[in-house]
């Protein structure tokens, strides 16, 4: 996909910290990143590492308090959504930004119909009337794939099951063409035949209405599938970033090999043992001096352990990695 | 490696015959409740110191299955046996002794453990329930428990909240172990954990069943998890096994249409794959109002008059490999 000369979205020295009993956490550790227009993008991660954080950051929906954002700019489109007032910020979230949660029973509102739901954001964002909203609606629910959805748009979320209740949520965040999708996990509540369909699905209509995507996920095997570009993320910190195949092919920085191996995979004779990343994600209030991945580093120097690692370019195929001993 | 090779043809441990376990969900005000067939008819064995992996999506009933070979939900019909012995409708005193052989490892390692308790309350309470041993002894069980599954003996006096998902599942682990059980049902043990955690946990299974000759039933949504700790492997669908065949055979040579479709499914970590999916039509049908004939024919690309008459029986097409399917030749 042809991107124009400014980026849809530039992330700058993004921190997000949130107050605990022990004092303030920083989920997110001063990232910087961009997105092109029509770009895949793939912020992953496990546990913690910042990436659910960093998305909610972009939408301004980080709870306040506790969390707040300790610095940076979120550019979109040119304009720092972190500084926008919040009714313009909301007038842009769901028409130009829409995001779609992991679990789609929770984020959507168990006593109305789905119908009600969409004519809700159509009509505010769009301008329509009811019927024309609604005649949007069930198009776009056929879009996504919802069998009979001029029947389905009066039942309620609990009479769905969970794969066409996340195509709801798809439909929703994209009835008014947003320019930025931002998905949190989109598939990983649904069944493995379910999840293929629905991330098929999504990728299609990416393609179709051209809008960028920010899919956030763990799971290696969805990226490898549907993104151009990762960023693969830390104990709040950007590891490495690289185009997909490129991160596949060649991965840079310790963590994402190790990430790599140690997917369970079909494979064809045993293994005497898996591949391991040996130990645990360092305790978020107790970060180390140097680099965070170090104390599980298999290639960890002394000199480590001093100072974090700069993101800096490495090689001639859009790679940046943090590590002082990248492969 | 014995471990390696399809189940002996000695006796198994475990052997489950018929097993059915159904549900009354209510269908409204003065109506009769309907019937969920959760479990509807299951046969399978396990041999002493082999993994069966149980694979199948969302209320395919393979949880529910784990349960009633425990015994945990009794099941309405059927019969389970470890050694010989049945292990059904047992008085209070003999269930309590049959627990000792039978323990389960449950998926999600922060619901599992009381947070008010200690790890080494938590991972003694089976010595205590049975009475096994002196305080001194105990103890020293505890502490041996927990360095067999990689723990340190400093985390004693520690909470559940004190720790990571993939360290909960030690804990989880080694209390199922206290007892010394002969069969372990884990169901879904890796599925909340981080992906570099989890590889950890199933190597830590790996290395107990072949250190202390532990029959697992490895329950999982996930084909891939399944294959590196199962010795065979058996795919459910709506409260029925559809095929069961050695770990390997299975991805080599899947004969079912839905086995094909799952493993055509899993998301393949390599960008460069070429990724030809079988596509299945719709979704799971409900078990309360299952399709007739075979269950799956709503679904399957190679669906004919015939299955929708007749239900396919599961019938051995390889030594050790069974197909419920009219079409699986061979």
């Amino acid at each position: 996909m042809s991107a124009t000369s400014e980026p849809l979205l530039q992330v700058r020295d993004l921190s997000v910290e949130f107050a605990t009993d022990t004092g303030p956490v920083r989920a997110v550790d001063s990232i910087s990143f961009t997105v092109a227009r029509g770009e895949t993008v793939a912020l992953v991660g496990e546990s913690g590492c910042g990436k659910t954080v960093t998305g909610l950051a972009l939408l301004g929906l980080i709870p306040q308090p506790p969390g707040r954002v300790a610095s940076g700019e979120i550019l979109f489109a040119g304009q720092d959504l972190l500084r926008l007032p919040e009714p313009a910020l909301r007038k842009r979230r769901g028409s130009e930004i829409s995001m779609i949660f992991q679990e789609p029973m929770t984020a959507l509102n168990p006593v109305f119909r789905i119908g009600s739901q969409m004519l809700d954001v159509l009509m505010r964002h769009q301008q329509l009337t009811r019927q024309q909203a609604r005649a949007a609606a069930i198009e776009m629910l056929a879009k996504v794939g919802l069998p009979a959805p001029e029947r389905r748009i009066d039942e309620y979320p609990h009479q769905l099951s969970g794969g066409m209740r996340q195509r709801v949520m798809i439909a929703m965040a994209l009835s008014c063409g947003p320019q930025l999708l931002i998905a949190d996990e989109p598939t990983t509540a649904l069944d493995v035949t379910t999840q293929a369909q629905v991330m098929e699905q999504m990728v299609r209509l990416q393609d179709e209405f051209g809008m960028a995507l920010i899919l956030i996920t763990h799971d290696l095997g969805v990226v490898a599938a549907s993104c151009q570009r990762a960023l693969v993320m830390y104990a709040g910190k950007i590891a490495e970033t690289a185009p997909v195949a490129t991160l596949f092919s060649q991965p840079r920085h310790p963590y994402t090999r190790g990430l790599l191996a140690s997917i369970p995979r079909v494979r064809e004779r045993r293994l005497e043992r898996l591949p391991v990343i040996a130990g645990m994600v360092p305790d978020l209030r107790q970060l180390p001096e140097g680099c965070r991945f170090a104390d599980r580093c298999p290639k960890a120097r002394d000199y480590c352990r001093l100072a974090q690692p700069p993101l800096e370019p490495i090689g001639n195929a859009g790679t940046e990695v943090a590590c002082y001993v990248p492969e | 490696m014995s471990r390696s090779e399809p189940q002996a043809a000695a006796a198994p441990l475990l052997e489950v015959r018929n097993l059915r376990k159904y549900f009354a969900v209510p269908d409204g005000w003065l109506k009769p409740p309907r019937q969920l067939k959760a479990v509807d008819g299951i046969d399978l064995d396990i041999g002493a110191g082999q993994t069966l992996g149980l694979v199948g999506e969302s209320g395919c009933g393979k949880s529910t299955l784990g349960r009633a070979i425990l015994q945990l939900q009794p099941p309405d019909a059927g019969s389970v046996r470890l050694a010989g012995e049945s292990v059904v409708g047992l008085p209070r005193a003999q269930r309590l002794a049959m627990r000792r052989d039978m323990q389960i490892i449950f998926q999600d390692p922060y619901a599992s453990l009381s947070p008010r308790r200690t790890v080494a309350q938590i991972v003694r309470e089976p010595l205590d329930v049975h009475a096994i041993g002196t305080p001194a002894e105990r103890r020293a069980r505890v502490d041996e428990l927990l360095s067999v599954v990689g723990l340190r003996p400093g985390v004693l006096d520690r909470y559940p909240h004190e720790f990571s998902g993939g360290q909960r599942q030690r804990i989880g682990i080694a209390r199922a172990l206290a007892l010394e059980p002969r069969f372990i049902v884990a169901d879904e043990p890796v599925s909340a954990l981080d992906v570099s955690v989890q590889s950890q946990v199933l190597n830590l299974l790996n290395q107990l069943q072949a250190e202390r000759d532990i029959a697992f039933l490895f329950i999982s949504h996930d084909l891939a998890v399944v294959q590196h700790v199962s010795q065979s492997i058996a795919v459910m669908y709506l409260g029925k096994i559809v095929e069961q065949a050695p770990a390997f055979e299975l991805y080599a040579q899947p004969r079912h249409p839905y086995t094909q479709a799952l493993l055509s499914a899993i998301p393949n970590p390599d960008p460069a794959a070429r990724r030809e999916r079988i596509a299945l039509a719709g979704e799971v049908p409900t078990a309360l109002d299952p399709p007739s004939g075979c269950a799956f024919r709503t679904r399957c690309p190679l669906a004919a008059a015939r299955c929708s008459a007749e239900m396919p029986v599961l019938r051995e097409v390889a030594p050790g490999h069974r197909v419920a399917c009219h079409f699986a030749d061979g």
